[in-house]
C-alpha cells in the first residue's frame, strides 16, 4: 500500500502562535543554542589550562562585542531553559496542568528569565571592574 | 485485555524499543544541571574579573573542581540526550539520521572531555 500521499495534518502556519506554543518551541530552541555555546564553554577551559598567553588570545576572541554578544544570547538561553525546565519538571511530576495554571507559570518563566539575565549581567559586570 | 506479548511487557521497552532510559535521564540530569547550573553562574558572576590569575585560582580550588568536572559531564550528557531528540524529530532520511546522532554523540564526548581534562590539569598544577 502507498504510504507517501496520505492527507496532512495543516502545516504549522495556520495556527495563530499561543504562549503555550511558543515558550514550548523556545524551550527547543534555547537548548540547541546552549550546546552550541557549551562548546564556548570547553574553548574557554581548554584555554586557561593551555597558559598565560593562550587564556590572553581566548579572552580577546570572548571579549569582543560580537562574541559578548553571543555569550548574552546564551546566558539568556541558560536561564530561559533553567526557569523552563523546571515548568516542565513540575508538570512531570503532574503539578500545574489547568490552564490558567500553564498560562500563569508561562508568563512567570518568560519574567523571572529576563530577570534573572539582567541580574546575572549587573553582578557579573559588577564583578569583573573592580 | 492486553494484547502485548508477555516478554514483551516484561522488557518493558515500548514501541521506540528504547523504555524509559532516554526521558528518566534527560530528566534527571535536568534537575542536576538546574543545581549546578545555578552554581555556576553564581560563580562566575561573583567572580574578582576574568584575568588568568583569579581564574585560574577559582578554578584550583578543590571543590570547584569537582563540582566544574560534574557540571561539564552533566551538562554535555543533558546536551547529547536533546540534540538526540532534536534530530531523530528533524532529519528523517535513514542514512542522514544515523550520520548526524554518531557525529552528534563524537562531538559531545569530545567537548566533554576536553573540559574535564581542562580542569584536572588546572586543578593538578600544570
Amino acid at each position: 500500500m502507498a504510504t507517501d500521499n496520505r492527507p496532512l495534518s495543516p502545516h504549522l502556519q495556520v495556527y495563530s502562535p499561543q504562549i503555550t506554543s511558543v515558550l514550548s518551541i523556545l524551550h527547543r530552541i534555547t537548548g540547541v543554542v546552549m550546546s552550541l555555546g557549551a562548546l564556548l564553554l570547553a574553548y574557554w577551559l581548554l584555554a586557561l589550562a593551555s597558559g598565560p598567553v593562550a587564556y590572553a588570545g581566548a579572552l580577546e576572541v570572548l571579549g569582543s562585542v560580537p562574541v559578548m554578544l553571543i555569550l548574552f544570547a546564551v546566558s539568556y538561553c541558560f536561564f530561559y531553559h533553567l526557569c523552563n525546565g523546571l515548568r516542565h519538571l513540575a508538570w512531570d511530576a503532574g503539578w500545574g496542568f489547568e490552564l490558567p495554571q500553564v498560562y500563569a507559570s508561562g508568563w512567570a518563566v518568560v519574567i523571572a528569565s529576563l530577570v534573572l539575565t539582567l541580574v546575572f549581567w549587573v553582578a557579573l559586570l559588577a564583578g569583573g571592574s573592580s | 485485555m492486553s494484547l502485548r506479548t508477555p516478554l514483551g511487557k516484561a522488557l518493558g521497552l515500548g514501541s521506540a524499543k528504547d523504555g524509559t532510559g532516554h526521558w528518566w535521564s534527560q530528566r534527571v540530569t535536568a534537575a542536576a544541571l538546574a543545581i549546578l547550573g545555578l552554581w555556576f553562574a553564581i560563580a562566575l558572576a561573583s567572580l574578582d574579573g576574568f584575568d588568568f590569575q583569579t581564574v585560574r585560582l577559582w578554578l584550583g580550588a578543590p571543590l570547584n573542581s569537582i563540582l566544574l568536572i560534574i557540571l561539564v559531564a552533566t551538562l554535555f550528557y543533558h546536551s547529547s540526550l536533546g540534540v538526540q531528540v532534536v534530530i531523530e524529530d528533524y532529519v528523517h532520511e535513514d542514512g542522514g539520521k544515523v550520520i548526524a546522532l554518531v557525529l552528534a554523540k563524537f562531538i559531545h564526548l569530545f567537548a566533554a572531555v576536553v573540559g574535564i581534562f581542562a580542569v584536572l590539569r588546572i586543578s593538578f598544577g600544570a
